[in-house]
């Protein structure tokens, strides 16, 4: 179920160009947060800012109650987030969203791909899969060398491939290019990132079983404006906020 | 403190309403909150058909406010009398239909089949879309149109009848006029304003339709102006809504004139704010020296 929280910032770091990490004290239990959910948090005190941002969960420390978000400065709202310092006080709506759903999955090796600021919630879900037992192999794709992060981290789980859409790091491409180069085997795949990297992903491995991760402008995060809306394959919609974030990979159509 | 105020088929325990378009069918805030709290529900917009909406984005923020264009989706009316009415019946809190047409003869034909719950106590008829291609804010803006449309539809409906007027008008005292001699129950003011947002990098408008409504404390002083300018010519209740984020700008709408309020935009930011605003409003009422909501109603207004 859906909370108001008032979370206090532990910790705010700038790990890349634009790109912080920050973790958020929580004084209540954060067990229920689950892979692939999101926290929509208020931005300022006061009206100016009447919508809140989504932004993925990249950790969640349970025995500290940490809350651990990476994002990106992309405006006003990711803005004030990046200036905000350790003691400020954040109100969030969590936790938001569907998410990947490894409890009723069988699987000995999982294919993680993620793209830019959609690279954060494959972490959580990579450290709960490797609790799993399960093998974890990532492509990671970022922009420029500058914007890269949580490689390290993402080492120490598995396997790990970074491209870069400009060559200044790692493989130069997409990382649609090194899936095609290294053709790994696995049971499933995880995606997040911008909408043409999933298109591209989906397509790519249209044939195999997976589960995709999308971000969109929100109003209301909780199902309730039909903001954030997508066609799906039976002829429906769904609603990203509320249905996903995370979906079967053959759930949507992708625009 | 008594808050409650008593309008054409709705006795309202007390005067907040969340309004049409920010709550969906009200499932997902009564995991917020008891809906029995409310005064009553303003429901999504019901036409004929269901319809899908616009391109994504549909929203984007701006200072103090927001742009939405979402375009009317919806399951149709008989889905919504099907689906959505009966989970709100667990509730005692009146239902309000929010009626959206793309011809004259659609918002009959929704007037006509929501005849068929006896779960709405009222409809709100929402001339005043901005967002959609066909009807909508046509119908409220042309006083001769919003007269034939709330016409007809009064006389498909067996419930009492809410105009929601458009603020995109030069003359809101017309458009009321023209729907009171209409006979319409009670008007409900103010839809959004029609905006545009363009994003400096990609030099494009944010929106996928382009242009939104803009809603949000930014309308606020707009809403006051035109119930308070049709409060001074117009003998029907108002519900008032525009920007409304807390008990004191409840007590504004009170003194332009509206008889109730609805809150839109604000439970985007704050999922509780509608229950926040109806436990501080009696002690923000007594602040300024009302002894009832009743008694706020149209105190603004200063007859020479």
């Amino acid at each position: 179920m859906i909370r108001k929280a008032n979370l206090t910032i532990a910790h705010n770091e700038k790990i890349a160009k634009s790109t912080f990490l920050m973790h958020l004290l929580s004084e209540e239990s954060t067990l229920d947060i689950q892979p692939g959910q999101f926290i929509h948090i208020k931005i300022g005190q006061d009206h100016t800012h009447m919508l809140r941002r989504p932004i993925s969960i990249a950790d969640v420390d349970h025995s500290n109650q940490i809350i651990k978000i990476i994002f990106k400065t992309v405006g006003e709202g990711t803005g004030y987030l990046s200036k905000q310092k350790t003691g400020d006080k954040i109100d969030a709506l969590l936790p938001c969203g569907s998410s990947y759903p490894i409890d009723k999955l069988t699987m000995k090796h999982a294919l993680l791909i993620g793209g830019g600021i959609g690279v954060p919630p494959l972490y959580y879900l990579a450290k709960q899969l490797v609790n799993r037992g399960v093998s974890v192999t990532s492509i990671l794709g970022f922009q420029t060398a500058s914007q890269v992060f949580f490689e390290e981290e993402f080492q120490a789980l598995g396997k790990v491939y970074i491209a870069t859409n400009d060559g200044s790091y790692g493989y130069s491409g997409f990382v649609t290019d090194i899936y095609q180069a290294i053709q790994p085997s696995f049971d499933y795949y995880f995606s997040c990132g911008p909408t043409p990297m999933l298109k591209g992903v989906t397509k790519e491995l249209e044939d195999k079983p997976g589960y995709i991760s999308l971000e969109e402008r929100m109003g209301c995060g909780v199902g309730a404006c039909f903001a954030c809306v997508l066609p799906s394959r039976d002829g429906g919609y769904k609603k990203i906020c509320q249905h996903g974030p995370v979906f079967d990979a053959n759930e949507v159509i992708l625009a | 403190m008594n808050l409650a105020v008593s309008l054409p088929g709705l006795s309202l325990k007390n005067p907040i309403m969340p309004a049409s378009g920010c709550f969906g069918f009200g499932t997902e805030y009564s995991n917020f909150y008891d809906l029995n709290q409310l005064g009553a529900i303003i429901i999504k917009a019901a036409t004929a058909e269901a319809r899908y909406g616009n391109a994504t984005p549909r929203v984007a923020e701006t200072t103090s406010g927001m742009l939405n264009a979402i375009g009317l989706q919806n399951p149709g009316v008989a889905n919504i009398i099907d689906s959505e009415l009966p989970r709100l019946q667990a509730y005692d809190t009146p239902i309000i239909a929010n009626v959206a047409g793309s011809t004259i003869e659609e918002y009959e034909m929704v007037a006509k089949t929501l005849k068929n719950t006896k779960h709405v106590a009222a409809i709100e008829l929402n001339i005043s879309c901005p967002n959609v291609k066909e009807g909508g804010v046509q119908f409220g803006t042309d006083p001769y149109l919003a007269s034939e449309v709330t016409k007809r539809v009064k006389a498909q409906s067996n419930v009492p009848l809410y105009v929601k007027l458009s603020p995109n008008v030069t003359n809101i005292v017309e458009i009321a006029d023209a729907v009171a001699k209409a006979g319409a129950d009670g008007l409900s003011m103010i839809n959004t304003l029609t905006g545009m947002k363009i994003d400096l990098q990609t030099r494009k408008p944010i929106l996928a339709n382009k242009i939104g409504g803009l809603s949000g404390p930014a309308i606020k002083p707009v809403a006051i102006r035109m119930i308070y300018q049709v409060k001074q010519h117009i003998d029907i209740p108002i519900i008032g809504m525009g920007g409304i984020t807390c008990a004191e700008d409840v007590l504004e709408f009170l003194l332009a004139g509206a008889n109730a309020v609805a809150v839109g935009t604000a439970n985007f930011e704050n999922p509780f704010i509608c229950p926040e605003i109806i436990s501080s409003l009696p002690k923000v009422l007594e602040e300024y020296g009302f002894s009832s909501v009743e008694d706020a109603i149209g105190k603004g207004h200063i007859y020479e």
